[in-house]
């Protein structure tokens, strides 16, 4: 064979004990697989049992509350005050639209949904029939109107999006009027806890997710720039950074929340489509940035020697294509394991705030909320221990398994580890 | 000393130019709100809203009015509060302060000790029972947000056993849940830092010397061991005094305490600016100086550390 025999010694001049070496060598290069980073951190990240768990369950609870709208869930904003109000967990059967005071066709979503229908389509009659222009178009208008806003889900849930639209009349096709019984029990105004938290669980991730987003680039981009120039530009910088985590800055962010949840000013900002829990994300997004630019300006300032960043230089590469496309995703790997931990910080200071009554306001929910909802209704006379402990386990739980997702992680991505178990 | 002296007046100095500017961000913020930041509400009672008048000159150029706010503010003097009539800013602080600080206190002293305790315990036999179990609680004790603990707390201790009285100020007996409900997830973290900085320091040959000079166990582990153990502890006090401040708040709210958590988040609700704008620089002070003391402490215990 020739690969067996180095070019300088044909292979009958050697014996068969140089042989058997280099059959060997052989035998362990062929062994030795070269794994990239990634696949390595997959292989070592596999291992870890309680990180697998933690992110089997985050995929589970992010697609569940995808498609809250099409579980059988009981409306999470439907009160009822006479008949459902703290009521402990039980398994009472449930029927959509049974609360006689929203004037439901024989109390039925169905029922309703079809009376809705036709009485559409009556209205489009009379539009055609109608000879004088007049008249029409305000028939038309009425339509227009009521097609919008008198449909049986305005009742039930709020301001839903398309796709969530779409996928509840999908719910109310597949299960009918039948609805989850309140196995969570109900609050103190008679709405299903088991439904408020999976809706509540859109509002808590995305909240969570979003203001991460917005605090990776301001921090990705700061910290990459920083270390990339060095020098004053990165003294000046890191200083900056230095000032403001000195800065106690859950007080400001409070005092900038009702600042701007004040009411001309709230107007104001929706003239230019900017609404409440956009300011949320951008707010939080804006002061989560300072550990994760420390982070990448380190990774970065060791990086920018290597031999790939003078490459790029020499063929011509700008600046900005140098800090962005070679060193940034150099620095992927850390930056993942930040994201995770700044996630679930992100999320407790969201119910934190939720808390206050300063974050996600009525008749949006979230976890926050939730619990600041059971706080509440704890007195001596009753104890609804479901209304905190329901929303304090979901809140607790996802925490927990983002944490440690994020310790696996960073063992996993940790290049010390490399071909290690 | 010399070194000491110069540390503390470049942290000063630090302190001073952070103040500055969370003092300008808060004013300029204040200025924006339209028509000022007294316009949105109807019925100030007069007195009130004549006392503001005066104290800002609202007719004044702006520069006129920041700067003379700011003298003001350097002299200590905050103003009078926005909603509580008959108080000044300084008034209020100077009541919720001993409050606060003494629940900061005792919170900062649970998780100390039972952190370290728990840290302890679980090192001296990684992997037995109780280290698992230990591990376990502070596990969820990070996880768990301290309002919901505060609130299971109420429930059982306060609603099943009567052990406690369920809010308010004035007993002793009044500060043990909520200081402890402050103190967990602080605990959970130290418990954490306490078990890996022993683990690592008991496998060190002078702690083998120790041991085979015939020390009893408490003496090896309380003077030797935890010694070095305990470093990434104390320079955790730091961020541990900044998570007291924010948490304190809700749990003010929760057990109806009448610190300054209580009081800003009323008064952010209530949007009494000037109140807000005091304890916002008060925290930001407080934070400092908690650094500062963490930094310093941190160079008694390890003479190698030297202060910049």
């Amino acid at each position: 064979m020739k690969n067996e025999s180095s070019p300088e010694v044909p292979a009958d001049a050697m014996t068969d004990q140089q042989r058997e070496h280099y059959r060997r060598l052989l035998a362990d290069a062929k062994r030795i697989q070269g794994v990239s980073l990634w696949q390595d951190a997959w292989r070592r990240l596999r291992k870890r049992r309680a990180s697998m768990l933690s992110m089997y369950f985050l995929i589970a609870l992010a697609v569940l509350a995808f498609f809250t709208p099409l579980l059988p869930l009981q409306s999470p904003l439907d009160k009822d005050l006479e008949n459902r109000r703290g009521m402990p967990p039980n398994l009472q059967a449930y029927q959509m639209g049974q609360r006689s005071d929203l004037k439901f066709d024989s109390n039925s979503l169905v029922a309703e949904m079809d009376r809705y229908r036709q009485q559409m389509l009556a209205l489009a009659e009379k539009v055609n029939e109608v000879e004088d222009p007049r008249q029409r178009q305000a028939l038309r208008d009425e339509w227009q109107l009521r097609s919008r806003s008198s449909h049986p889900f305005n009742q039930l849930w709020n301001e839903l999006d398309p796709v969530a639209w779409q996928l509840t009349r999908a719910r109310v096709t597949i299960f009918g009027d039948w609805a989850m019984p309140s196995i969570f029990g109900t609050d103190d105004l008679g709405r299903d806890m088991l439904s408020r938290l999976f809706w509540g669980a859109r509002v808590s991730l995305v909240v969570g997710v979003v203001a991460t987003i917005v605090s990776l680039l301001i921090g990705v981009s700061y910290g990459a720039t920083s270390g990339y120039f060095g020098g004053r530009v990165d003294a000046v910088m890191m200083r900056i950074v230095d000032i403001l985590y000195s800065i106690p800055f859950i007080f400001v962010v409070i005092f900038l929340m009702t600042f701007l949840s004040e009411p001309t000013i709230a107007a104001n900002l929706a003239a230019y489509g900017i609404d409440q829990i956009m300011i949320f994300y951008i707010v939080i997004g804006a002061i989560y940035w300072l550990t994760m630019s420390r982070v990448v300006r380190g990774q970065v300032l060791s990086l920018k020697h290597e031999q790939f960043v003078d490459a790029a230089r020499t063929v011509g590469a700008s600046q900005t294509r140098i800090i962005f496309r070679h060193l940034v995703p150099n620095v992927l790997g850390i930056v993942i394991v930040y994201l995770t931990l700044t996630i679930p910080a992100v999320m407790l200071f969201d119910a934190f705030l939720s808390f206050l009554g300063l974050g996600v306001s009525p008749p949006d929910v979230s976890w926050g909320l939730l619990v600041n909802d059971g706080v509440q209704a704890i007195t001596p006379l009753k104890t609804r221990w479901w209304l905190v402990v329901f929303p304090g386990a979901a809140l607790a739980g996802t925490l927990f398994a983002l944490n440690f997702l994020g310790d696996g992680l960073r063992d996993a991505l940790d290049p010390r580890m490399k071909n290690r178990t | 000393m010399q070194d000491l002296i110069a540390f503390l007046i470049r942290r000063f100095a630090w302190m001073l130019l952070t103040l500055w500017i969370v003092f300008t961000i808060s004013f300029f913020l204040m200025r924006f709100v339209p028509g000022g930041p007294f316009s949105s509400e109807k019925n100030v009672p007069e007195a009130i809203k004549r006392n503001i008048e005066a104290r800002f000159g609202l007719n004044d150029p702006l520069a006129v009015q920041y700067f003379d706010s700011l003298m003001r503010t350097l002299k200590g003097d905050f103003g009078p509060s926005y909603r509580l009539e008959d108080f000044t800013v300084n008034e209020v602080i100077a009541q919720g302060f001993p409050i606060s600080a003494s629940l900061a206190i005792l919170a900062l002293c649970f998780a100390l000790l039972l952190g370290v305790s728990a840290g302890v315990v679980s090192a001296l036999k990684p992997g037995s029972l109780g280290d698992l179990t230990m591990m376990i609680l502070a596990t969820l004790g990070i996880a768990i947000p301290n309002f919901v603990l505060a609130s299971l707390l109420i429930i059982v201790f306060v609603f099943w056993f009567d052990l406690f009285p369920t809010a308010g100020w004035g007993s002793a007996w009044h500060l043990i849940l909520p200081a402890l409900c402050l103190g967990a997830p602080i605990a959970a973290y130290i418990a954490r830092l306490t078990r890996a900085g022993l683990l690592e320091t008991i496998g060190q040959d002078y702690i083998r010397t120790a041991k085979a000079k015939g020390l009893p166990m408490r003496q090896v582990i309380g003077k030797h061991a935890l010694r070095g153990a305990l470093l990434p502890v104390v320079s955790y006090l730091g961020p541990a005094a900044a998570r007291v401040l924010t948490g304190s708040i809700v749990l003010e709210q929760i057990f109806v305490i009448p610190g300054m958590g209580s009081h800003f988040v009323e008064a952010a609700l209530q949007r009494d600016y000037l109140l807000s704008m005091g304890l916002v620089l008060v925290y930001t002070a407080l934070l400092f100086l908690m650094n500062t003391l963490v930094d310093l402490s941190y160079s008694i215990i390890d003479p190698r550390v030297k202060l910049e």
